[in-house]
């Protein structure tokens, strides 16, 4: 608690007790309001004096004002003791809301505690420690096990294993050594590191971040606009209907004129929209939060409102359903053993930087004796002709064996078929595919388990190759063979194909798919870790890459969503319902208040779960 | 230009709208979000009348909630 809700805190107490005592106290007409009017004082004197100061500032209708008038009636019409608890209980409100919101907010904060504070700068061979915001790019900076990662860079020393959870959520720290990326905001778990840094604080990943989260709260949800315009007019609704109440029916049918004051003073206490204007941005907070603490970072509230009718989601496959790295995945010799196919096809392509000629060198895994091959030619769009031990291999695609007279035979597997020929006769084929990532078939299943119609896959690639990895993973379409540029008419025509009320979720690796995570309803960029051009062009930005991180997200945002709805309807429900018996003389001043304070009080509490996610991985 | 404004005790929701509100009618202002939430207003407005503006934003809340102050 702050200081100064302490001092409320006090005030509260006391005021209690002098309420007691006044009640207690055998005392009748003057001097009982005279014995009221002292617990009231303590109470309420700040409200009563805002609400002077603020009429004379032109500020009407505000919940000060409210306060007064409703308490200040009471007192007029005789209810001494529920005049100080009306105001009592208020405090008592202000003061529990006051202190959840904070909660929540530190909370959060302490999610996000990803600020480092200070970095081990290498000057003249001394260690010095300094503000991140002073280190510039090429320094040396050292980090010692335990200390916060404070800007991007590269290790040129020392290895060890680093934490990412309160970056990804993933709670499995990850070895690093020289040559490798460190990420700013890790935590460097064993040994020492010496790092050369390559981004300047402001441009780091950690800073990249932080801005992405303090900024998320200003991006509001229409939920959160429909409350705001709502107060604007519930207020003065109720104000006026609770003047009509106080007059019309005396004049009218000559009621009491007290009684029909006692009912219009009802309406002014729960004439305050201060339960749903607090709620529902309170909810979208703590649902942006929760997703932070599973690596999931929302840029806006609107965005969660917005992902949770998710009906279609489309997907770039290199990267983002896929490794994006290429594997030999079966090797299917004719003549040879297997070892001497991929030995064969290592060597011949041992000059090529092909991204197959890689992954063959790396399926081969030994040490390439290149005094083993003699002459080596290219044949663009086909593959190479070389020597090996003074034979002739050739490898290469179908056309590369049309072409040299070989027989050969296609492979049932999908992917990138590399055939090898040797002094004119067939020795086999080497397949090369992209490793589908382990948890993307899962992902599309947990996808339709939220109520996800359709999934679509888009990608560069060949029919095959595409057409497969949609089989193995389950998704309802794809398209094959497409440049960047079509991937954006795709999109636009499955949004031209959707009705108004779904919502269009694009997922990319953000290296090459910026427009089309901008021309999405909501772009989700994944295995964010470093890379601020999909932080920069994403609506959420997942930080690993892992598929199944979307399901999370909308499950967050179908929850936050189902908290935003209990708490507009329980509170305007029980408003409501407490105006209605109030205007009928049922509901007295302590339902009032109830409907104010007590429903405040309950949507904060439904609020604050949003802020609670279950954690599966 | 942008810029964030830390506010300090902003305790309500609804007078954090209102403020918003007020500000959004000075001249010059293009965009802005006053969050309850995280205690702070997002100000976009004319470069060259920025200060002047933040001065007019600082008045106008005054006004609406004269218990919380602009950290500016």
């Amino acid at each position: 608690m702050t200081k100064r809700q302490k001092k409320m805190l006090a005030r509260i107490l006391v005021s209690a007790v002098l309420l007691v005592v006044a009640k207690l106290l055998p005392l009748s007409g003057a001097f009982q309001l005279m014995a009221f009017l002292v617990p009231y004082a303590v109470i309420g004197w700040d409200i009563v004096w805002k609400a002077l100061r603020n009429i004379a500032h032109g500020q009407v209708f505000d919940e000060n004002f409210l306060m007064t008038i409703a308490t200040v009636g009471a007192f007029c019409t005789g209810e001494f003791p529920e005049a100080v608890v009306v105001m009592l209980f208020y405090q008592v409100g202000e003061l529990f809301q006051g202190y959840a919101v904070g909660r929540s907010r530190e909370s959060i904060a302490s999610l996000m505690d990803i600020r480092p504070d200070y970095a081990n700068i290498e000057r003249e061979g001394k260690l010095e420690q300094v503000d991140p915001d002073e280190v510039a790019v090429g320094d040396h900076i050292v980090i010692k096990a335990g200390e916060k990662i404070p800007l991007d860079g590269v290790i040129l020393e020392g290895s060890s294993t680093v934490n990412t959870a309160a970056l990804t959520g993933e709670s499995l720290p990850r070895d690093v050594e020289p040559g490798d990326d460190v990420i700013s905001g890790c935590i460097n778990q064993s040994g020492l590191l010496r790092v050369q840094v390559t981004k300047e604080f402001g441009e780091s990943t950690v800073s990249k971040i932080l801005d992405l989260v303090e900024n998320s709260s200003s991006k509001k949800a229409k939920a959160e606009n429909f409350i705001t315009k709502f107060a604007r007019y519930y207020t003065p609704a109720v104000v006026i209907a609770a003047v009509l109440l106080a007059v019309l029916p005396p004049l009218l049918s000559g009621g009491q004129w007290g009684e029909w004051i006692q009912r219009a003073l009802i309406f002014l206490v729960i004439s305050c929209p201060c339960a749903l204007v607090i709620s529902v941005p309170l909810s979208f907070f703590g649902g942006i939060g929760g997703a932070s603490k599973s690596g999931i970072l929302v840029k806006g509230g609107n965005y969660l409102e917005s992902l949770a009718d998710t009906s279609l989601v489309v997907f770039d496959k290199t990267g983002t359903l896929t490794k994006g790295v290429f594997n030999v995945t079966a090797v299917h010799p004719d003549s040879i053993s297997e070892a001497q196919l991929i030995e064969l096809a290592a060597l011949a392509e041992s000059y090529s930087d092909h991204p197959i000629s890689r992954s063959l060198k790396e399926a081969y895994a030994s040490e390439i004796d290149t005094s083993r091959l003699g002459e080596v030619e290219e044949l663009s769009g086909r593959g190479l002709r070389a020597e090996v031990d003074g034979r002739s291999v050739c490898v290469g695609n179908d056309k590369l064996m049309e072409e040299i007279g070989v027989k050969w035979h296609p492979c049932h597997r999908i992917g990138t078929t590399v055939h090898v020929a040797v002094d004119g006769t067939y020795a086999g084929h080497i397949v090369i595919s992209d490793e589908v990532k382990p948890d993307a078939k899962e992902a599309i299943r947990a996808l339709k388990q939220q109520g996800v119609r359709k999934t679509v896959m888009l990608t560069g690639d060949a029919k095959a190759v595409g057409e497969g990895v949609a089989q193995e993973l389950g998704l309802d379409q794809v398209y094959t063979e497409l440049l960047p540029a079509d991937k954006v008419e795709r999109v636009e025509e499955l949004l031209r194909n959707k009705s108004e009320k779904e919502t269009l979720v694009f997922v990319g690796d953000g290296i090459n798919d910026a427009p089309v995570l901008s021309r999405a309803d909501i772009g989700i960029a994944m295995g964010a870790m470093g890379s601020d051009a999909a932080i920069e062009a994403a609506d959420i930005v997942l930080m690993d890459d892992r598929p199944s991180k979307i399901a999370v997200a909308i499950q967050i945002a179908k929850k936050t969503r189902r908290i935003v709805r209990q708490n507009i309807i329980f509170a305007l429900a029980v408003k409501a319902l407490v105006l209605v018996l109030g205007a009928l003389g049922v509901a007295t001043m302590w339902e009032a208040v109830f409907a104010d304070v007590g429903v405040s009080v309950i949507a904060i509490l439904n609020a604050m779960r949003a802020l609670k996610v279950q954690h599966n991985g | 230009m942008r810029k964030t404004i830390k506010v300090v005790d902003l305790d309500c929701a609804n007078c954090a709208q209102k403020m918003e509100d007020a500000i959004r009618k000075i001249n010059g202002v293009q965009e802005v979000t006053v969050s309850f939430m995280a205690q702070k207003i997002t100000l976009t407005a004319d470069d060259a009348r920025y200060d002047e503006i933040v001065k007019e934003m600082v008045k106008v809340c005054k006004r609406v909630e004269p218990d919380c102050k602009l950290m500016v």
